[in-house]
C-alpha cells in the first residue's frame, strides 16, 4: 500500500485546528489546516502583526556519534565543520548527480545535530541519510517526539517578551537556544519561512494543547491568530523561498535554483560536488527566476509554460496572486539566455497568453526578518 | 456546512440558477466559494454574448486555484455583475446575493438542473 492510500496522519494540534474552524486538507500524507478564515486575511496578519503556524508535520532526524561532524560534512554541501552549538544552517542535501534530495535546517546542539526536513520527504531522507552513514554515527528518526509551532510576524518578539530571557528574545537570525517555555523543555529558534521576524519552537507533542493555547493567549494583545498552509505558501513565495517538490527536486541543482550561497564547493569532497563543479564549469543551462505579471488579472500557476516569442523557454514552478503586491507573481526555470532581470516573457496557460517580466528577488523587500 | 438555498436550482459544477422575470440569474454556490478560497479575480463575458448549455462563460481565480464557469442554460447574456470587478470577495461573502455573476435570457427550456435536495446530496449534505 502506498503512502497515498493511507489515512492521513494528524499532528497533535488537530483538535485545536477543528476548534478554530480550519479547513483541513491532506498535505504530504498529513491532515493539515489550509486556512482558518481565509488566505488573504491570514497572510496580512503575518505581514502586519503575528501569526501562529502548526508545522509539526516537518520531520526531525538526529545524527550523533564521534564521527557525526565528518559524516554530515560529506553528506551536505554547506559548512558543517566547526559549527557552534546554537547555530542553525539552511542547506540542500544533494544526490551524486547534484539533484536535490531535500532542503533542510541543521541545528547544532550540544550532543547531536538535529536535521529538520520536509514532511513529504521525511521517510526518504531518513533512508538516504542512513544509507550514506559511515564511521561511528547513529541516525535516528525523531519525528514522533517533536511538535513544532512557528510564530511569525513583526510582533513575534513582543509575544514572548517577559516569557523568555532577554538572551532568548534577542537571539540573532538563525540562532537557537534550549529553554523551558512555560515549564515545557523547548528548542527556541529564530528562523522561519515567511520573510518576517519570528521563532520556530520545538517541544514534545504531549504539551501541544498547552503550548497552542498559551501562545494564542499571550499573543492576543498583539493580534495573533492561527495561519494555515495556504498563507504559508503565499508568504514564502513573496520572499522567493523554494518549496521542495515545486521549485526544487531531484532533477534540479542548487546552482540552478539560486542556492549557490548554501553550497561550499571549495570545502572538499561532499555528495554531489563533482556534478556541481562540472555544472559550474560548463555553465548553467537554466536558472530559477522570479517574474511578475504585466498583464493585469493574470495569475501564473505551477506547470504553465514560459515563452519568449514563439518558443518555449521555461516552465512555472510556483505561482500565485501576491496578497501584498496585489499582482500575479511566480518562479520558474528559464533557459539561461532568457534569464536576465528585465527580460520579457510570455506566460501560456489555459489557452491564453499573458505578459510577464523577470524581476529581482525577492518580490517583497519590506519583511522584518533579521538579516 | 455549506449554505444551500431551497428556492434555487443547481448544477453538478456547483453553480446555482434562479429564474427572475424571464432571465436566469447565475452564480456559484456557497460550497464552491468555500472550496475555492479567497477569490481575487472573476472573468465574465460581455452582455450580448450567446452561450450554449455547458459552455465556459468565464473563470474564477482564487489565490490558490482557478476554476472555469459553465453556463447552466443556453441563451444570451443580458447582464453582468460589474461590481465584482472591484469587489471579488463578494463571491465569498454572499455567493447567493451580491456575489451573483451573470443573467442569461434562455433560448429554450433549461435542462438537467438539480433541485436543492439533489445538490445537497451531491456535496454530501442533507437539507
Amino acid at each position: 500500500m502506498s503512502e497515498r492510500d493511507c489515512v492521513p496522519l494528524s499532528t497533535p494540534f488537530i483538535d485545536d485546528h477543528k476548534t478554530a474552524g480550519a479547513k483541513l486538507v491532506d498535505f504530504a500524507g498529513w491532515l493539515m489546516p489550509i486556512q482558518y478564515k481565509g488566505i488573504l486575511e491570514e497572510h496580512q496578519r503575518v505581514r502586519t502583526n503575528v501569526g501562529l503556524f502548526d508545522v509539526s508535520h516537518m520531520g526531525e532526524i538526529s545524527v550523533t556519534g564521534p564521527d557525526a561532524e565528518k559524516f554530515l560534512d560529506h553528506l551536505l554541501p554547506c559548512d558543517i565543520r566547526g559549527m557552534d552549538v546554537g547555530k542553525v544552517v539552511y542547506t540542500p542535501m544533494c544526490l551524486p548527480s547534484g539533484g536535490i534530495v531535500d532542503d533542510l535546517l541543521v541545528y547544532k546542539r550540544a550532543n547531536d545535530y538535529l536535521l529538520v526536513v520536509n514532511a513529504s520527504n521525511a521517510t526518504k531522507d531518513f533512508e538516504w541519510i542512513r544509507s550514506q552513514a559511515s564511521g561511528d554515527v547513529a541516525v535516528e528518526n525523531e519525528s514522533p517526539v517533536w511538535a513544532q509551532l512557528a510564530v511569525q510576524g513583526p510582533k513575534a518578539e513582543a509575544v514572548f517578551r517577559g516569557h523568555v530571557s532577554d538572551e532568548a528574545l534577542t537571539l540573532p537570525y538563525y540562532r537557537f537556544t534550549e529553554l523551558d517555555l512555560w515549564a515545557v523543555p523547548s528548542i527556541f529558534s529564530r528562523t522561519g519561512y515567511t520573510g518576517e521576524d519570528g521563532f520556530e519552537i520545538y517541544f514534545h507533542p504531549q504539551h501541544a494543547k498547552w503550548m497552542w493555547e498559551k501562545i494564542l493567549a499571550v499573543g492576543a494583545p498583539f493580534g495573533i491568530g492561527p495561519v494555515g498552509l495556504g498563507a504559508r505558501d503565499t508568504l514564502r513565495l513573496e520572499v522567493n523561498y523554494c518549496l521542495y517538490g515545486n521549485d526544487i527536486d531531484a532533477t534540479t541543482s542548487p546552482l540552478e535554483a539560486g542556492l549557490q550561497w548554501t553550497v561550499r564547493l571549495e570545502k572538499g569532497d561532499f555528495i554531489g560536488r563533482d556534478a556541481l563543479l562540472q555544472q559550474k564549469a560548463e555553465g548553467l543551462r537554466r536558472r530559477l527566476v522570479a517574474f511578475e505579471m504585466i498583464t493585469e488579472r493574470s495569475i501564473p500557476r505551477h506547470g504553465s509554460e514560459l515563452a519568449s516569442g514563439a518558443s518555449k523557454v521555461g516552465e512555472v514552478t510556483s505561482g500565485t496572486h501576491s496578497p501584498t503586491l496585489k499582482k500575479g507573481i511566480g518562479m520558474g526555470y528559464v533557459a539561461t539566455e532568457h534569464s536576465k532581470i528585465g527580460t520579457a516573457l510570455t506566460l501560456r496557460q489555459r489557452g491564453t497568453e499573458a505578459a510577464a517580466q523577470i524581476v529581482k528577488k525577492p518580490f517583497y523587500t519590506h519583511g522584518t526578518r533579521k538579516a | 456546512m455549506s449554505k444551500i438555498q431551497k428556492d434555487l436550482r443547481y448544477t453538478k459544477e456547483h453553480e446555482w440558477a434562479r429564474e427572475d422575470g424571464g432571465d436566469w440569474v447565475i452564480g456559484v454556490t456557497d460550497y464552491a466559494q468555500g472550496e475555492l478560497g479567497d477569490v481575487v479575480y472573476v472573468e465574465l463575458p460581455e452582455a450580448g454574448r450567446v452561450v450554449a448549455e455547458g459552455d465556459t462563460f468565464g473563470t474564477i481565480e482564487a489565490v490558490k486555484t482557478v476554476s472555469d464557469l459553465f453556463a447552466p442554460v443556453a441563451g444570451t447574456v443580458t447582464a453582468v455583475n460589474t461590481a465584482i470587478k472591484d469587489d471579488p470577495s463578494s463571491v465569498n461573502r454572499d455567493p447567493y446575493g451580491d456575489g451573483w455573476l451573470i443573467k442569461i435570457k434562455p433560448s429554450g427550456a433549461p435542462a438537467a438542473l438539480l433541485d436543492a435536495s439533489a445538490y445537497a446530496n451531491l456535496i454530501g449534505q442533507s437539507l
